[in-house]
């Protein structure tokens, strides 16, 4: 079974949802944002969204672009990100790990050396946030080749037969994204997107994984009572960006996994 | 429909922007059938934007370089001095059509905010430009232009605080609120169908220049010349003449301080396949494959990216690419001005400059057809400032 698969149907047994934590590779530099991942793994995280920046994010709200900016200042590439990428996923067998990027940083380094390089060192997909189902064919093919998951987007403005038809392509998980508008922390709707994720529910046959504007356990724990997956990327990065120096950032961070992970839990 | 130019072009945004991009292309398809909406935008054109544009045999010109005869297509004499009007009239009507109530756009040098603008206020709509911190200061008169005009500008710092940057803005404000917001592209880059949309709307000038030439000279010109930053002008001139194999068409890059140099912002001549803004195309990026910096003396040109068609048709070698510095643009702006009484675009003053380098090698019995897509009062400043280092 592949590991995806295997985190996922853990979480369903568990009966809670997989939590998903998104972190800006190189920010504040490469050495802090490998404890950072370490530090979340540790606190129960199952699954790392690798962040490769990229000079123009035109999905990403203010705190990623911030962190994106510093980490290409910091002189953070692909290359640097597959280096640390190889050495987690020997150190952490179990957790699945997903490179995460916008197309131009991963056709650039060549989409079918990429996806070869990723077999090699263990990751387990990549998810490219500016690839719809119609582009995606360059990268789903190699993809494929190398036994990697190729992780797809929905949102609410999706129509729900295309996304049927991203779903009945899906591979891992289904990222669905709980609001129109770029990433970051900011008031939900929470009954608008139990709908939304209990309608997609039924129609994919992988796991649905809800994210954008997460950022506490109570927004954690409402989600999960649906969504097989939660992701939390922006909370994170902003308490990294926080008060006090790196240490005590990451014991805030490693408080706010600790609490996420307590809250993916469904009440019985 | 086709949404690709070979390998370039697509649509590479969030999932997001998709059914927006697909309301787009099918309000656009019905528009394009329907000759009401043809009327409305053809009657603009001709009492509100001035159009035809004349095209203008600039024979002292021609005579004092002793070859070639340049032929220049006004775009200068439009209303708002360029020919972003031709566009945003097009798009704006189309986003009435579509129910929508707010424009936004992006804008580097201004041009494009102002035509934007313009629009919005003929058609007593809502408007926002996004333009970078550093062009706000560079072109504070377009500024003041654009807020005249009741919109509202949108400073945007982030990145190199320039075109590309206000660019992710506005879309990252057009994924948040497309239902009541149609996003006006101002260039033939973008996601599909804006390269389609944006060269529907420009080619009013090419097919213009044909007739006129014809009419004219009794020929087709040899060579179409037309500088190029996103491409929307080249492109507008060059789509009247792509049943004409004989003619040579001619895009002109910004060579800045040369291409060796790193400073400038030829994508096409100095950069490689990516992916930016939507489309698959030629972009000036690093060795890690982010976005680079770009330098022109003409703000209009100084974009990492060029529409995905330019890039087909370099490839196909369908147009031919070529670079222009800053120094020779300049010496061609001065020339129009003293030998034609015409104080050109810097941007416009690129493909002169390419017109001028070429036109000693024919015979006066050669046609050169430039299109003089801008008029250039707002460079006066910048030129001044050229003069004095």
């Amino acid at each position: 079974m592949d590991k995806l698969k295997k985190i996922f149907s853990q979480c369903r047994q568990e009966n809670r949802a997989a939590l998903i934590i998104f972190c800006s590779c190189g920010y504040p530099d490469m050495e802090s944002s490998e404890r950072a991942i370490e530090t979340a793994i540790k606190a129960g995280a199952d699954i790392i969204e690798l962040g490769v920046p990229f000079s123009d994010p035109m999905a990403d709200g203010s705190v990623i672009r911030k962190a994106s900016e510093i980490a290409i200042s910091k002189g953070t590439n692909l290359p640097k990100i597959l280096d640390m990428a190889e050495r987690l996923a020997i150190r952490f067998p179990e957790t699945g790990f997903i490179l995460f990027s916008y197309m131009n940083i991963l056709y650039h380094y060549g989409l079918t050396k990429l996806c070869g390089k990723l077999k090699k060192i263990g990751l387990d997909g990549i998810l490219a946030v500016d690839l719809p189902l119609e582009e995606k064919a360059e990268l789903a093919q190699p993809c494929k080749e190398n036994g990697l998951h190729l992780v797809a987007l929905v949102s609410p403005a999706t129509p729900l037969e295309r996304a049927r038809k991203i779903m009945a392509d899906a591979s891992g998980f289904v990222y669905s994204v709980n609001v129109c508008g770029v990433t970051g922390v900011r008031d939900l709707h929470p009954e608008e997107i139990s709908q939304h994720l209990a309608v997609l529910k039924e129609n994919s046959a992988v796991p649905i994984a809800a994210g954008f504007g997460i950022n506490d356990g109570q927004a954690a724990q409402r989600l999960s009572r649906i969504a097989d997956g939660v992701i939390v990327g922006s909370a994170f990065i902003k308490i990294l960006s926080g008060a006090g120096d790196f240490s005590q950032r990451l014991e805030a961070a490693r408080e706010l996994i600790t609490d996420l992970a307590k809250n993916v839990r469904r009440q019985p | 429909m086709n949404t690709h130019y070979g390998i370039y072009g697509g649509q590479y945004v969030a999932e997001t922007l998709m059914p927006a991009l697909a309301e787009l292309e099918q309000a656009y398809l019905e528009a394009k059938q329907d000759p009401e909406f043809h009327k409305e935008y053809q009657t603009l054109l001709k009492n509100y934007v001035g159009r035809e544009s004349p095209l203008y045999f600039a024979k002292r010109l021609s005579q004092a370089l002793g070859g070639a005869s340049i032929y220049l297509k006004r775009e200068d004499l439009n209303h708002t001095g360029a020919h972003k009007i031709n566009n945003t009239i097009g798009q704006a009507l189309l986003a009435k059509r579509m129910g929508k109530t707010r424009l936004i756009a992006e804008t580097g040098a201004g041009m494009h905010g102002v035509a934007t603008a313009t629009v919005a206020a003929l058609l007593g709509m809502e408007c926002e430009v996004f333009m970078g911190t550093l062009d706000v200061q560079r072109q504070s008169v377009n500024v003041e232009r654009m807020k005249t005009l009741g919109a509202k500008v949108n400073p945007v710092n982030e990145g190199s605080a320039t075109l590309k940057d206000a660019m992710n803005e506005a879309l990252r404000d057009w994924t948040a609120r497309f239902s009541d917001t149609f996003y006006l592209i101002g260039t033939v880059a973008g996601p599909y169908p804006y390269p389609m949309l944006v060269r529907d709307f420009q080619s009013v000038i090419g097919e213009e220049a044909r007739r006129q030439c014809l009419d004219q000279t009794g020929r087709l010109p040899d060579q179409v010349i037309a500088c190029v930053g996103g491409g929307s002008n080249a492109m507008g001139i060059f789509a009247g003449f792509f049943d004409d194999p004989e003619v040579q068409l001619v895009g002109v890059e910004a060579g800045g301080k040369g291409l060796d140099s790193g400073e400038h912002a030829a994508s096409i001549c100095g950069g490689k396949v990516g992916i930016l803004h939507g489309c698959k195309t030629y972009l000036l990026q690093n060795a890690d494959g982010q976005i680079i910096d770009t330098y022109s003396v003409s703000a209009g040109l100084d974009y990492p990216g060029v529409g995905p068609e330019h890039s087909f048709m370099a490839d196909h070698g369908k147009a031919h690419y070529v670079t222009v510095n800053d120094d020779e643009a300049i010496s061609a702006f001065d020339l129009l001005a003293r030998y034609e009484g015409i104080i050109p675009a810097l941007e416009s003053a690129h493909a002169l400059a390419f017109a001028i380098r070429i036109a000693k090698d024919y015979p006066a019995t050669t046609t050169l057809l430039v299109n003089l897509s801008g008029r250039g009062d707002k460079d006066m400043d910048t030129v001044r400032k050229f003069k004095q280092l």
